[in-house]
């Protein structure tokens, strides 16, 4: 490997090879971590705000549960929506944008119009009323099935389709872009020139050269999905309880904020988890990004 | 001009009747109604109850009844919060909600500005650095984790700011703060790229060339070029600031209108939320198209032909 291959130059970014050290740390603790713990930590007791001691290192909550396997499982659930969320707006902002970015002219003019548009509704509020509208009705449909898999996880199922559904935007006119400037470039006109189908040249021609892009806007977008499903936990319209997610447990924790007796832990350790792995996230998109471009190529 | 204006109120009025209309048939196809939440009703009080909210009835029907009560401007009566105006609760709500974005938006920009002419000013320096590192943080964490953080720091341990609520203007720092911190970020790196690269053009070089002061080089006339990228962000920055404001609202106990919208959706009180909704995109589609003017008064080379 020369200086010029960008996984090289990843590894020469201290900052994102201790993201990514950190980000691993942080799905196999969300992971396995819970396995290590006494199974009775997660049913409530009496040992209602119980500030950290060594039997409960981040303390207990409202009910008595250890709120360290709830900040534990919590981030299971927060990294599994975040992931496959962001997958579902990967499939869609990469659709999109190559359609969009191929066809050119009046097409693709009117479908990035709607992109800009939608970048300035306030979606998650429309994605709020839809959630509501919709979740009864899966759990009907999954229950008259006898899909009881799919009964138990109907909310975080929904969860992830409505969130992939609003952050594919940005994705969306990257792919746009690259495309337009790919579509002009010798190979293409090549294989145009050799009679190959559309859907070849999109594939196999335009595809593989834009995966670095989406590479970098995976690891972006993993935290915004992140994000907004905490929002919408937050405001007690995504997971529900007794489900926890980071969200959902930071809003228990701002709940419980008051001068008289200040229970810093209820709030301190999930923010502080879910802050690590946003932060990490970030950075290491940012690294992968730098890393990508052609222009740092050799430095 | 003239016919730009007149195109884009009318887009308002389409948007507006798009948005009723979703929200409307989204609350009313969920199986479940707004009376739910109460003890058993009997049916005969369950129909008048229905009848007086106008929810009995064919559903199209309904919804024309309800468009022409919103064309004569009635928002009608809120469902759960008995005896109270869709209209009289915005009155008293929405106010509050403005304020709280607008010194954020003022925050958001004034903050944002100063810190990327800053680091593209020193752009490889240390204070470049400091600053993109700040930025990339603060775009990292949202206001959720910022907001307890701030009051478990500045309310309950340092106790120099109030906890939450509303009314002194002490109570406004931290929550706008809050809601303003991601985007003061967002602003920093969105300038940063476009100054440096206005930096590289000619007439700045001139400017200095004649001895202009690096400040006014900066300030005046390379953040006048750089600055619309800035200005074209600021729709979706309101968008996302009005989306926030319901989590700030949550978090510092704060009587905007926020909270009213989150209500209204887990009470399926419709008529509330259909009358905040059609508020907050009303005033962002009227501040997009402010945006569009401010941009073409900053840059002559467009003009507004629709």
């Amino acid at each position: 490997m020369d200086d010029r291959s960008p996984t090289r130059r990843l590894g020469k970014n201290p900052v994102a090879v201790a993201a990514a050290a950190l980000l691993l740390l942080v799905a196999a603790a969300t992971i396995f971590g819970p396995l290590f713990l006494p199974p009775s930590s997660a049913e409530p007791s009496a040992l209602s705000f119980s500030p950290p001691t060594l039997a409960h290192p981040f303390g207990t909550d409202l009910n008595g549960r250890d709120v360290l396997l709830r900040v534990l499982t919590g981030g299971r659930i927060s990294l599994l929506v975040g992931f496959c969320g962001a997958l579902v707006s990967l499939f869609i902002g990469t659709s999109y944008g190559l359609i969009a970015g191929y066809a050119g002219g009046r097409i693709d003019s009117f479908m990035m119009r709607i992109v800009d548009i939608l970048y300035s509704v306030p979606r998650l509020i429309f994605i709020l009323i839809c959630i509501n509208a919709f979740s009864a009705y899966l759990q009907e449909f999954a229950s008259a099935r006898g899909w009881t898999w799919l009964v138990s996880s109907s909310r975080i199922a929904i969860l992830i389709f409505s969130l992939g559904i609003i952050e594919w935007l940005t994705l969306a006119r990257i792919v746009r872009g690259q495309t337009l400037a790919l579509k002009s470039r010798a190979f293409v006109t090549a294989a145009v020139g050799l009679g190959q189908s559309h859907r070849v040249i999109l594939l196999r021609h335009l595809l593989p050269n834009l995966l670095g892009v989406i590479l970098i806007y995976l690891t972006l977008t993993i935290p915004a999905v992140i994000i907004d499903e905490s929002f919408l936990s937050f405001l007690g319209v995504g997971v529900q309880a007794p489900a926890a997610s980071w969200g959902s447990l930071l809003a228990d924790g701002a709940g419980a904020l008051n001068p008289v007796r200040i229970r810093w832990w209820l709030v301190v350790y999930p923010a502080g988890a879910m802050a690590l792995t946003l932060l990490a996230l970030n950075f290491l998109g940012d690294g992968l990004r730098d890393a990508l471009d052609p222009r740092n190529a050799g430095k | 001009m003239i016919v730009f204006l007149i195109r884009r109120l009318a887009a308002l009025v389409v948007v507006l009747f798009c948005v009723v209309t979703i929200t409307f048939f989204l609350m009313r196809i969920a199986p479940g109604g707004p009376f739910d939440a109460e003890r058993k009703l009997t049916p005969a009080i369950e129909k008048q109850l229905l009848a007086k909210y106008k929810l009995d009835g064919p559903l199209h029907q309904q919804y024309l009844d309800y468009l022409r009560d919103l064309l004569r401007g009635d928002l009608r009566d809120s469902i759960k919060y008995r005896n109270r105006s869709v209209a009289e609760i915005l009155a008293q709500t929405l106010p509050v909600t403005i304020t709280l974005g607008a010194v954020a938006f003022v925050l958001a920009v004034a903050g944002g500005v100063t810190l990327g002419v800053m680091a593209a000013a020193g752009k490889g320096t240390w204070r470049d650095t400091l600053a993109m590192l700040f930025a990339l943080s603060a775009i990292s964490l949202p206001a959720f984790i910022i907001g307890p953080i701030l009051i478990l720091v500045f309310s309950l341990w340092l106790k120099w700011l109030p906890v939450g609520g509303w009314g002194y203007p002490a109570a406004i720092i931290l929550p706008a703060l809050t809601l303003a911190a991601p985007y003061v970020a967002y602003i920093a790196r969105l300038l940063r790229g476009s100054m440096i690269e206005t930096l590289g053009h000619d007439f700045v070089r001139t400017a200095r060339a004649k001895g202009v002061s690096e400040r006014v080089v900066l300030y005046k006339h390379a953040l006048r070029v750089a600055i619309l990228p800035v200005v074209s962000f600021l729709g979706p920055l309101a968008a996302h600031l009005l989306t926030g404001s319901i989590v700030v609202e949550t978090i510092f106990h704060i009587p905007g209108a926020g909270g009213f919208f989150v209500n209204s959706i887990l009470n399926r009180d419709g008529f509330l939320l259909g009358g905040v909704v059609i508020v907050y995109c009303a005033m962002l589609v009227l501040f997009n198209l402010a945006v569009d003017v401010l941009y073409t008064l900053l840059d002559r080379r467009i003009r507004l032909d629709g």
